[in-house]
């Protein structure tokens, strides 16, 4: 199986270290964009540690996700800058437009929509970002443009 | 020596992207390679003016450096011929000239000193942000750069904590503990293996301070870091950043590996005997892990909680051993401090709080950016002066400081001096470095809920008081916004705050009541009215405001009928003036931000009664 295979070429990088499991379920979140349950249950027996212990973890911290996410990661900031500037009318926009609600994907796993608490760029408030691109002062009908128009369907 | 080359900067941290840098940076490669001109193209990190992002500077050989803001893709052909073919700087996008050596080149054009954004501020920190390419050591080196830790290996480690200790440099991450003293202690800890860590976790919203100095001059902090393991005796540091700063991480890297290039990292560090390095861990997305036993906790790699102390982490911390954990803002001023000495470092500042601040100027101000300034200026300057008031014309309301664990303070504060103290006192904290203004549009009530919903969510659970405390503060403000308020709330939650704030185990559940103690004790009129007249001053809160249209000034164009996404708006066409349903509607704001004839307002209850009166 594919995700054994490059679970197991994660898990080798760290040898084996049961101290580094978080580094390497970090590195599998990279990897897959999600933990499947797979290599969860590889990691465990590779690294003797209880599942109890990983699910403990995946559960605890925001960033690891069980279920496979959208091709494209819109997340929309809604930090104190951006909430001050209207930020909550910008996630109501794109849950309209994508029509899913914040941290769900999208039935053609083509996007995932997250609501983020802030991404530092507080400055060009209110911010979005959809997988590396970072955009500034968004109004609800820029980030309608920018979900249609960017070609990240492609 | 060879010939000076024009220079082009363009600043490329996370602000300059967001504003598209990248489309500038194409436009000008492209200039070049059409012209084949003899141009160095710097990519800098954040100079600190992001309300003019994107930002590109011009250098000709001998002569002042010229600003540009606010620059399109479109605007760097004109750059070019005028200015760089020319000579001749394009005026109606200048923001300002920064003179080599003291001359001024360019007549009618401000130099940075004048500017109101710059005057006021003290720039030592970042004065290197903005100047340098930070994925260049040799820039860094040309500014001095690791000159104080050569001058560190050649001290006894207890001379670098007394010239900390004389600098009398408090910890820039919020606690404002003396770094001189937590080096001294964990330095006398008794033990083979310390470790040293930096603290980059910084998940404040509204705060991207050390987003910005990882992202523009990573080595200061680096440089700052190594001299702090020398002097506790550390041979390993971890710098614990949050994963939502890839930028960041990418520029830490390259930076790690090039000091390791240059002997500055690693072992036998310049001849010395001393070893040390330095890893990257990055962070998984909790909030609680800023909290540095937690912090800890996720480095070992295990759920991010915090535990009790004592035991403070200098007697036992990382994998058990003394640590010493400093913020990155902290870091980046131990190399200064080293250089020009304790005693010089602490003339600027208060008597209590030396030195400079780096805040992040965010919200409704006409300026919004990175900014440094001595410690002791006042609100009023940072807000009016650097900020340059409010956007829009509209009314100062608050500034909040110190994210979910500081407060909003309001007009009565304004001459509060920024020290560590002053604010504590006045019911903020100095904070790793927010600062979020807020206009009249913005309710208090629903900033305090604003930032209970957040502490709510990041809360680790492990103490009953934040877990549930936080959860029944938010049902409260919740309702409060939502017009549901009750009498006996505001009693109810000032003793709920209290009792989070007493019994809490760790940082976060004892400082997430600020927010809503500072706005009873300063906007207690705004709570009052959302409870007793239903009504919200700000017309921030959506259940309590109605939209309508002014039918005299509607055009009938129908951009309303057709943006509504609630289809609540009727009429609007034909010469028929729209008219929006109660009862569909569901005041997301949409048809008023469209509206260019003004005809839609937006009313409170007050109004409406106030309506009917005249109706009548």
């Amino acid at each position: 199986m594919d995700y054994i295979k490059k679970t197991k070429r994660i898990v080798d990088k760290y040898n084996n270290d049961k101290e580094a499991v978080l580094d390497i379920l970090q590195d599998v979140q990279e990897e897959f964009g999600y933990v499947p349950k797979e290599s969860v249950a590889y990691i465990a027996s590779a690294c003797s540690v209880n599942l109890s212990r990983l699910f403990g973890i995946l559960t605890f911290y925001s960033q690891f996700y069980l279920s496979p996410r959208g091709k494209n990661i819109l997340k929309v900031c809604c930090g104190t800058a951006c909430h001050v500037k209207g930020a909550e009318r910008n996630l109501a926009k794109a849950e309209e437009v994508l029509n899913i609600k914040d941290g769900q994907t999208s039935a053609d796993r083509m996007y995932t929509l997250e609501k983020i608490a802030c991404m530092g760029a507080c400055g060009l408030a209110p911010v979005v970002t959809i997988n590396k691109d970072v955009y500034g002062h968004v109004t609800p009908e820029r980030i309608d443009k920018i979900i249609k128009n960017k070609g990240y369907r492609e | 020596m060879n010939k000076e080359k024009i220079k082009v900067f363009i600043g490329m941290a996370t602000c300059g992207r967001a504003a598209g840098a990248q489309a500038v940076l194409d436009a000008a490669k492209y200039e070049i390679a059409q012209k084949q001109l003899a141009i160095e193209i710097i990519e800098t990190g954040c100079i600190g003016m992001c309300s003019k992002e994107v930002l590109l500077d011009v250098v000709l050989p001998g002569k002042s450096r010229v600003t540009y803001g606010n620059v399109t893709p479109q605007d760097v052909p004109v750059i070019f011929s005028e200015h760089i073919e020319k000579g001749l700087p394009v005026k109606k996008l200048i923001v300002g000239q920064l003179p080599v050596d003291s001359k001024i080149n360019y007549e009618q054009i401000a130099c940075y000193g004048s500017l109101p954004f710059m005057a006021k501020q003290k720039r030592q920190i970042i004065k290197r942000c903005g100047e340098i390419n930070p994925e260049k050591i040799d820039d860094y080196l040309a500014f001095a750069g690791y000159k104080a830790l050569s001058k560190v290996l050649k001290m006894s480690p207890e001379a670098i904590i007394k010239e900390i200790e004389d600098s009398q440099l408090r910890g820039r991450g919020g606690g404002g503990f003396l770094t001189g003293l937590k080096w001294s202690i964990c330095a006398s800890a008794q033990s083979e293996i310390k470790y040293m860590i930096c603290n980059a976790d910084e998940g404040d919203p509204g705060a991207f301070m050390d987003r910005s100095l990882l992202e523009s001059d990573p080595h200061s902090v680096i440089e700052g870091i190594i001299i702090g393991c020398f002097a506790i005796g550390a041979a390993e540091g971890y710098i614990y950043i949050r994963s939502e700063y890839p930028l960041a991480v990418e520029r830490l890297k390259i930076a790690i590996k090039q000091a390791e290039e240059r002997g500055f990292l690693g072992k036998n560090i310049l001849g010395s005997g001393f070893n040390c390095n330095l890893k990257i861990k990055k962070g998984s997305g909790a909030f609680v892990c800023g909290e540095e036993t937690a912090l800890m906790a996720s480095i070992e790699g295990r759920r991010g909680m915090p535990r009790p102390r004592p035991p403070f982490p200098a007697e036992v911390g990382l994998w058990g051993k003394p640590t010493n954990i400093n913020n990155v803002e902290t870091f980046a001023n131990v190399p200064l401090i080293i250089l020009e000495g304790g005693k010089t470092y602490a003339q600027t500042g208060t008597l209590k709080s030396k030195g400079t601040k780096i805040f992040a100027l965010t919200g409704k101000v006409n300026n919004t950016g990175m900014i440094e300034v001595p410690m002791g200026i006042t609100i009023r300057e940072i807000v009016f002066d650097i900020g340059q008031g409010i956007a829009d014309n509209k009314k100062f309301k608050a500034v909040q400081i110190g994210g979910p664990s500081g407060g909003c303070l309001g007009h009565t504060n304004l001459d509060t001096p920024i020290d560590y103290d002053s604010l504590t006192q006045a019911g903020a904290i100095m904070g790793s470095g927010g600062c979020v203004v807020m206009d009249e549009d913005t309710c208090m009530v629903d900033i305090a809920r604003y930032f209970m919903d957040f502490i709510q969510n990041e809360s680790c659970g492990k103490c009953v008081p934040c877990r549930i405390g936080s959860k029944r503060m938010l049902e409260i403000l919740t309702r409060i916004c939502q017009g549901d308020g009750r009498e006996k709330d505001l009693v109810l939650l000032e003793e709920l705050a209290n009792n989070v704030k007493a019994l809490s185990l760790c940082g976060l559940g004892k400082t997430s009541a600020n927010p809503i103690l500072s706005t009873l004790r300063y906007f207690k009129d705004e709570y009052i009215a959302h409870i007793k007249e239903k009504r919200c001053p700000a017309k921030a809160c959506k259940k309590l405001i109605q939209y309508r249209v002014v039918a005299l000034n509607c055009k009938t164009c129908s951009l309303c009928v057709k943006v509504c996404s609630s289809n609540a708006i009727e009429g609007g066409a034909k010469g028929v003036a729209a008219f929006i349903l109660d009862g569909k509607c569901v005041s997301c704001g949409a048809c008023f931000e469209k509206c260019p004839h003004n005809a839609i307002v937006v009313t409170d209850a007050n109004d409406f009664l106030r309506d009917k009166e005249t109706q009548l």
